[in-house]
């Protein structure tokens, strides 16, 4: 229990390890691929074989490149690669080629969106690029599996300061974050895959008469889901405090302890300390040469930058009315938002065009798990149908019908309404005689119409449903709406 | 000349080299090698703050393969020099709860 | 029948002889020397009878052939081939097999040369005298009471023995040219970044090289075309548009005009007398055909061993890192989790001289030691690179000895290896500067032990060491000296 008297401040810095979506692997030609049988990805090179020497790949440096370039990073003129010594079985060479003192970015921060709306920065300290080691699976029996088809996998890392000052913010750093590499196109970030993991740093300011107590650091390792990670400081943030509440222990005290997290229990539990500090004899990495940036090359990455999905968010906001919400959604992925804007660009009405997306839209990509813009609907003949509803040529209901045809099947909007017969009465005479026949139906309804009293507003609802239910819903419902009003008028002896 | 080297240091070293030196080893490699880091001391005779550290002879940089994929070697030829496997896995013995760091 | 690789390629193609004939030929040779020197750790008699009969096929056909075709060669046991273990001499790998070829390897075979065997050597390349070989003794074909050098020894013993015509070793502080040196023949480590270390099981990375070791220059030549060149597999393996791979035969015969030869007075006094005399008299014959001495200063020079035993060294512990009982290699059945695995294969194969340069290493990477040791001597190696350079821009080439004394003997240097250590004085900081240089042999010493001298010259110009070099062997006959075990 917390004392009267304090309050306290969350302080977070994260670690985020990033898989690169490169074909290959960082320095050799092993495939890249997801849940393939152990150790049928690797080489003499990925397996740390004798007298093997790493390769760069390209395009890894340019993806770790222009990820630093939108995370707002100096971009290092020269960088280059050290070895970082430990030992363990899925480490084959037993050192990590890393970069230690030139990582390719420095300096930056990411924008994140606040609960208010409004953003805050993060600064970045670092980004830079590693390989992975492989997987080690100690619940094999009686030994430890090792499986090296992940060894050598281009992995960036990023960490952040200490900026983020609750679980819902480190949160929202991580799933900006994912939303920015997918936007650059760097990396799947795939959650199921293990494509981002994160480390973060958690400790405590405790503010107590007017004094404030830092509590020591930890380290929770390894969480691949954003649940784990939101929650995992939750629950270190309770047991930090109460663990100053019972030991009085404080930053000056002891150090960093690393903690794994249980996500069946929801608990972080203490690794085993270790005998030995940390002593990672990081030396430059001598069978690699330095990667120089060019201003050219740097202007050439630079041209594959795109605009960034909070600031898009912002602007869709902005330009096009939408609520945070929808622009939350049209910017969850490049190909949605772009796929929005391109119907933008012909001239669709943007509420109505966000709502196809967002809803059936997304709902059939996904079942098909494809990116919205390989459905066959194009921007076209989405605006095409926008436009159909808006002039009340077609029902939203009929419209959805459509959509959904045309993602699934191609097609014109035209040609189906037609065929389908979805097309919607515009028939001003024919809406009048339904009218009537409903005001001569319903005594009731029109009574509290035309008295204005608190039903009024249900009662002329039910009366347009009437109309529109006789007309077998192919009615336009703004005529429907105009008509009806008319003839309400009439009755009530308004003009 | 003992000392420079002693045996602690030894044994830290030799931790951090994954190498279980018997007694009699730590006490020969304390002897031997602080005679030789006697020896390199004599790098400090020159003054280098001026000097740029250089850890390559070799004038060249940016040397990049393209993002291609070859084939891999066989999980068969994977494994075929592993002390220990199954199951397409290399093997090794865990840690055992009491044993050393992890 | 003459042994020289060029002499043997020339019948060869010609179809004069066949391959399988000489092969045969150094096999019988190899059964009757080959116990009392100990060169090789593998023999692969049914492979090397297999290509030499897919030449000799091939010449018969009327086919081209490769620039080694038929000839017989061994190479040193740090090369990955997928024929017979690849063991570095280390009971941690006697029993590993490579599932690939090493470049040199591939260009050889591409050559047409015949692997004859795996030549012994220092543990992982660590030493001066073959003595460090976990798995064999080498004894030097002069007199098998000495060590054949090292850490090449048993390529350098082959070749001298007439063994093979010829061989590959590999040169991380002088480990080509010391033993090329101790055994009379001719040995080069090319510039870094020359040949490819591609599948050359590392020792110090940022200084280890490839090279040839032969009985005459003109065969170095001829080695040095075939493994010469660009090979994407190493990054630091500099392509052609930087440094084109000339025809290294090509203007060998052609004196060099002019010659500046760079000397180190103070360099010499070292050196035991009868070396001091020897290099005397091989600049005596220079000077005969024109060149001219100049005398410069080194004066970085003497830290050379200072620096490279931390370089070489602090590699080298993480090179060796991956020796861990875990994906390969030797195994203890002691260990009872992973983390025995590590420290209990290492300490149970390997030998106490690697476990002595892994800590050394280890120590001057550590925390709390790494400016003062590895940092130093990053920033004294530019310091003598540096020496090199202004070398270079005096005169043509260096002479130095290639070893302060001749071959000493077996278990003379093993108690003491600071004293080991000390002896390679004079080969060390060519690996440092990373340029190139090259063993010539140019007398015998009382007891009739070789004596060799070294000429450096700048990056890349390795065709002129080998002019430079061959001027002296036109004039002299040292090359042709066999051991009394070889005639
Ligand atoms: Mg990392
Ligand atoms: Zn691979």
């Amino acid at each position: 229990m917390m004392k009267m008297s304090d309050s306290y401040t969350i302080v977070v810095g994260l670690e985020i390890h990033i898989h690169l979506a490169t074909r290959s692997k960082m320095f050799c030609s092993c495939e890249l691929v997801y849940g393939q049988p152990p150790n049928t990805r690797v080489c003499p090179v990925c397996l740390g074989m004798p007298g093997t020497l790493p390769v760069m790949n390209k395009t890894a440096v340019e993806y770790a490149v222009l990820t630093a370039m939108a995370l707002r990073c100096q971009i290092a003129p020269l960088t280059k690669w050290d070895r970082k010594s430990y030992y363990y079985p899925d480490l084959p060479k037993n050192y990590q080629i890393s970069q230690y003192d030139l990582p390719i970015g420095s300096s930056g921060y990411i924008e994140i969106s606040q609960e208010d709306g409004g953003t805050k920065k993060i600064r970045i300290r670092r980004a830079h690029l590693e390989e992975d080691a492989g997987k080690n699976i100690h619940d094999a029996g009686g030994y430890t599996a090792v499986d090296l088809n992940r060894a050598g996998a281009p992995l960036l890392e990023i960490v952040t300061e200490p900026d983020m000052n609750s679980p819902v913010e480190v949160r929202a750093l991580a799933e900006e974050l994912r939303r920015i590499v997918r936007f650059l196109g760097v990396s799947e970030g795939d959650m199921q895959k293990g494509h981002m993991r994160f480390e973060p740093n958690i400790n405590l300011h405790i503010q107590r008469n007017g004094q404030v107590f830092k509590t020591p650091i930890t380290e929770v390792k390894n969480l691949n889901s954003f649940r784990a990670l939101e929650r995992s400081i939750a629950y270190e943030a309770r047991r930090q405090y109460e663990e100053f509440l019972e030991i009085g222990r404080t930053l000056q005290m002891g150090n960093k302890k690393t903690f794994g997290w249980d996500d069946e229990q929801e608990i972080t539990v203490l690794q085993r300390e270790k005998e030995e500090a940390h002593d990672y004899r990081y030396f430059p990495e001598p069978d690699l040469v330095p990667v120089r940036l060019t201003p050219e090359w740097l202007a050439e990455i630079e041209s594959r930058l795109c605009e960034l999905p909070l600031a898009m968010e912002r602007r869709f906001q902005r330009e096009y009315g939408l609520s945070r919400y929808d622009a939350g959604v049209l910017t969850a992925e490049r190909a949605t938002a772009e796929f929005f804007e391109q119907t933008m660009r012909l001239g669709a009405e943007p509420k109505r065009v966000c709502n196809f997306l967002t809803q059936a839209g997304l709902k059939i990509a996904n079942e098909l798990s494809v990116p919205i813009d390989r459905l066959r609907i194009t921007p076209e003949t989405l605006a095409k149908l926008a436009q159909m509803v808006e002039s009340g040529l077609v029902s939203t209901t009929a419209a959805n019908l459509v959509f959904e045809q045309i993602a699934r099947e191609g097609g014109e909007p035209e040609v189906i309404v037609r065929e389908k017969n979805l097309l919607q009465s515009s028939d001003g005479g024919q809406i009048e005689v339904l009218a009537e026949a409903v005001i001569a139906e319903q005594p009731q309804a029109v009574r509290d119409v035309v008295e204005e009293n608190k039903k009024a507003k249900k009662a002329l609802g039910f009366l347009m449903g009437q109309i529109i239910q006789k007309a077998g819903g192919q009615v336009n419902p703004k005529l429907v709406s105009q008509i009806l009003q008319q003839k309400l008028n009439a009755l009530k002896g308004k003009p | 000349m003992a000392g420079k080297i002693d045996e602690l240091l030894v044994r830290r070293v030799a931790q951090l080299a994954r190498l279980e030196l018997s007694d009699q080893e730590i006490v020969q490699f304390s002897m031997q090698l602080s005679a030789i880091v006697n020896y390199i001391e004599k790098l400090n005779e020159l003054n280098t703050d001026e000097v740029e550290p250089l850890a390559h002879c070799l004038p060249i940089c940016n040397v990049f393969r393209s993002d291609e994929v070859l084939p891999s070697l066989t999980q068969e030829r994977a494994l075929a020099n592993a002390p220990d496997a199954e199951n397409g896995y290399f093997k090794v013995p865990k840690v055992l709860e009491n044993g050393g760091g992890a | 029948m003459e042994w020289t690789v060029r002499a043997l390629q020339e019948q060869i193609s010609a179809g004069q002889i066949r391959s399988e004939e000489v092969v045969k030929a150094f096999f019988e040779r190899i059964d009757k020397i080959e116990p009392q020197v100990g060169a090789f750790l593998t023999l692969l008699k049914e492979t090397a009878y297999e290509q030499a009969r897919s030449v000799d096929e091939k010449i018969a056909a009327g086919q081209p052939v490769g620039p080694l075709a038929g000839v017989p060669l061994a190479i040193k046991d740090n090369l990955c081939m997928t024929v017979g273990p690849t063991t570095c001499a280390s009971k941690m790998l006697e029993h590993f097999y490579s599932p690939y070829n090493a470049h040199v390897v591939e260009n050889l075979k591409a050559a047409d040369a015949v692997i004859v065997g795996k030549t012994n050597m220092d543990e992982f390349a660590m030493g001066s005298s073959t003595e460090n070989s976990g798995l064999k003794r080498t004894c030097n074909p002069w007199n098998t009471s000495r060590v054949p050098g090292g850490s090449s020894g048993g390529s350098a013993a082959a070749v001298a023995a007439r063994m093979c015509a010829a061989a590959l070793g590999s040169d991380t502080g002088g480990s080509i040219r010391q033993p090329a040196g101790f055994c009379g023949v001719v040995g080069l480590k090319p510039t870094y970044g020359r040949v490819s270390r591609y599948g050359l099981v590392a020792y110090g990375s940022s200084l280890d090289q490839i090279g040839p070791i032969t009985q005459t220059v003109e065969d170095s030549a001829i080695l040095l075309n075939v493994i010469a060149g660009y090979d994407s597999r190493d990054s630091t393996c500099v392509s052609e548009d930087i440094a084109p791979v000339p025809d290294y035969t090509a203007d060998l015969e052609q004196p060099f005009e002019g010659l500046r030869i760079a000397v180190v007075e103070s360099l010499l006094e070292g050196a035991q007398i009868e070396v001091q005399q020897v290099i005397a008299e091989v600049l005596k014959i220079y000077e005969a055909q024109g060149a001219q001495l100049v005398p410069i200063q080194m004066p970085h020079f003497d830290y050379a061993i200072s620096a490279y035993y931390v370089i070489a060294t602090a590699e080298a512990s993480s090179n060796l890192a991956r020796y861990d009982g875990v994906h390969y290699g030797y195994r203890s059945s002691r260990a009872q989790d992973y983390i025995e695995v590590y420290s209990k294969s290492r300490d149970e194969a390997l030998g106490p001289e690697v476990k002595r340069r892994i800590m050394l290493g280890t120590f001057a990477l550590s925390s709390g030691y790494y400016d003062a040791y590895y940092l130093k001597a990053l920033k004294v190696r530019n310091l003598i690179r540096e020496d090199f350079t202004r070398a270079f821009e005096q005169a043509d080439c260096l002479m130095l000895p290639v070893s302060p004394t001749t071959a000493f003997r077996l278990g003379e240097k093993t108690a003491d290896p600071l004293q080991m250590y000390l002896a390679d004085i004079y080969t060390i900081a060519v690996n440092l500067a990373g340029v190139p240089a090259a063993s010539i042999p140019c007398g015998l010493d009382r007891s009739r032990l070789p004596i060799g001298f070294q000429i450096v010259t700048a990056p890349f110009t390795e065709q002129t060491l080998l002019r430079i070099a061959r001027m002296y062997e036109r004039c002299t006959c040292w090359h042709q000296q066999l051991p009394e075990i070889a005639q």
